[in-house]
């Protein structure tokens, strides 16, 4: 029997869980435990996903971490894939420097927007992708100064903007933001942030700490799933043997 | 013969104060750094300019000509964020109008159709229609649903990059992704595209019809320079110069190493090291 599943292979088979059932939709994974989530969800219980090279390609082959994809199956350059977006058939797991309890994604900058104390990546496409199709997000280091109160700029939007636009928001979809502690969701009073499920070996009160905003915990807490043994071995062996996995989020 | 080409030193004479200016390309990918050194040269200020931002917008801002930016980001690429963008935003000194991806590729499109907006779903509840911005949402007419009314983003002067180019305008991009350049030149009243290789029109034939990607109806002066792109990438012909890109962010942190950086930009190739 191989070692116990790490936290990072925790968080990477809870990434690729996000894609149960999703069919022939685009895989956009952000940063490489999504990415690793990803394949795995291909090479097990979701072969039709589609992913790309994060440029211009889609991509037939399901390579390790770190090489290159070699089998093209499809073209999406950048203005095929906002085509996409709007059509919903796509998944992102995006990062996030900030988010608030309901879901409020800022990826632009840190401070007031006219003379920021930080600028971030940008705006990039997450207001298109949350108004758009299922959004999950991943941090891979859980703390305060990432669940915040108040964000201060919303690029991707939450469960209160969303409430706000009424059906004009339809296809807003907020599935879940997984850490290395946890797998959070919206399912709070009020589509705020709520506990799923902890991690192996996490306290449920670590996870409150390591949060700098209200989160709701249910009664009772799972915990979340460990990969089971092919999985386990398609990361290992198939999807990630350099270990990129373990820079990401290293065991505690 | 229809001849549109243009001498790199008279394209300074073409870019004015307070011009809105469009640059194709994303990122650190496929940016005329030649063209950008052109309007570095022509000292011309108070400049708009609209980007899927890499060091065209970073250069600009290091220049002091840029008092606008209409992005949705600014990066390297391999450098998350462009350190001179972030250094002119952070100190106040150049203005932001930042737009989803979606919402910037619909305001070019719709000043390319010479429509007033476009319809569109992206950005609708986030900060990029806060108060100030100007971007307004209207009720779809069918179904009553809110959408964003993407103004037109037209553009005073468009600047790009092709691969290969003929004397007429006919311009060519090998790479996988044509980006949104089309567009820009569709929204612009005049289209400058650098390339460091002209050729004659049968030899664009060799490759697939779609690589001719801009038509020339909307390409009004063809520039051959040599290294147009500088430093960033321009797949399939070349890789990004990580170690050229590496000096020109490494120039942001002071008055006098980007005023050095600067001064070898514009003396040298395009995405030269200082010298």
């Amino acid at each position: 029997m191989s070692a116990a599943a790490t936290r990072a292979e925790i968080a990477a088979t809870a990434c690729g869980d996000l894609f149960l059932g999703a069919g022939a939709i685009l895989a956009s994974p952000t940063g490489i435990i999504p990415s690793i989530g990803a394949r795995l969800a291909r090479l097990t219980h979701n072969p039709a996903l589609l992913l790309s090279d994060g440029a211009a390609t889609l991509y037939a082959d399901t390579p390790p971490i770190g090489h290159p994809f070699e089998v093209r199956e499809g073209s999406l350059p950048y203005r095929a894939l906002f085509e996409l977006i709007a059509s919903g058939r796509r998944h992102v797991i995006m990062g996030a420097a900030q988010l608030d309890r309901h879901g409020n994604q800022n990826l632009s900058a840190i401070g007031p927007h006219d003379r920021p104390t930080r600028q971030l990546l940008g705006a990039r496409a997450a207001a298109a992708n949350t108004i758009n199709h299922p959004t999950s997000y991943f941090v891979a280091r859980h703390q305060p100064r990432v669940f915040v109160d108040r964000v201060d700029t919303v690029t991707g939007i939450g469960s209160d903007r969303a409430r706000a636009l009424g059906p004009a928001a339809r296809f807003h979809d907020i599935r879940a933001i997984i850490t290395d502690l946890a797998v959070l969701d919206l399912s709070g009073p009020g589509g705020t942030l709520a506990l799923r499920t902890v991690h192996p070996g996490v306290e449920v009160a670590a996870v409150v700490e390591a949060t700098g905003c209200a989160l709701h915990v249910p009664a009772v807490t799972p915990e979340t799933r460990a990969p089971d043994a092919h999985e386990l071995t398609l990361i290992r062996e198939r999807i990630d043997p350099d270990r990129h996995r373990e820079r990401e989020i290293p065991e505690p | 013969m229809i001849d549109i080409t243009l001498a790199e030193r008279d394209v300074p004479t073409l870019i004015r104060d307070g011009m809105t200016i469009g640059i194709g390309g994303w990122g650190s990918r496929r940016k005329p750094l030649a063209l950008v050194r052109a309007v570095i040269s022509s000292g011309a200020k108070n400049l708009t300019i609209v980007s899927f931002g890499g060091p065209d917008v970073g250069l600009l801002c290091a220049s002091g000509q840029a008092r606008r930016i209409v992005h949705g980001f600014v990066t390297l690429d391999s450098i998350p964020i462009d350190p001179h963008f972030a250094r002119a935003r952070q100190a106040g000194e150049v203005e932001t109008l930042e737009l989803d991806e979606a919402m910037l590729g619909a305001g070019l499109r719709a000043a390319s159709r010479r429509l007033g907006f476009e319809a569109t779903r992206a950005g609708l509840g986030s900060d990029a229609l806060r108060e100030g911005s100007g971007i307004r949402t209207i009720p779809c007419p069918y179904t009553g649903e809110t959408l964003v009314a993407m103004p037109a983003i037209p553009l005073d002067l468009a600047l790009l990059h092709a691969d290969r180019a003929d004397r007429r305008g006919n311009v060519q991009c090998l790479g996988e992704d044509p980006h949104l350049d089309d567009l820009f030149a569709g929204a612009a009243a005049t289209t400058i595209v650098s390339t460091d290789l002209l050729v004659e029109t049968e030899e664009l034939g060799a490759a697939h019809p779609s690589t001719l990607h801009i038509p020339r109806t909307v390409v009004d002066h063809v520039v051959v320079v040599e290294d147009s792109v500088g430093f960033t990438a321009n797949p399939p012909l070349r890789s990004r110069d990580e170690n050229a890109q590496r000096s020109y962010a490494a120039a942001a942190d002071h008055d006098e190493t980007r005023r050095a950086y600067l001064a070898g930009f514009v003396a040298g190739a395009a995405g030269a090291e200082p010298r």
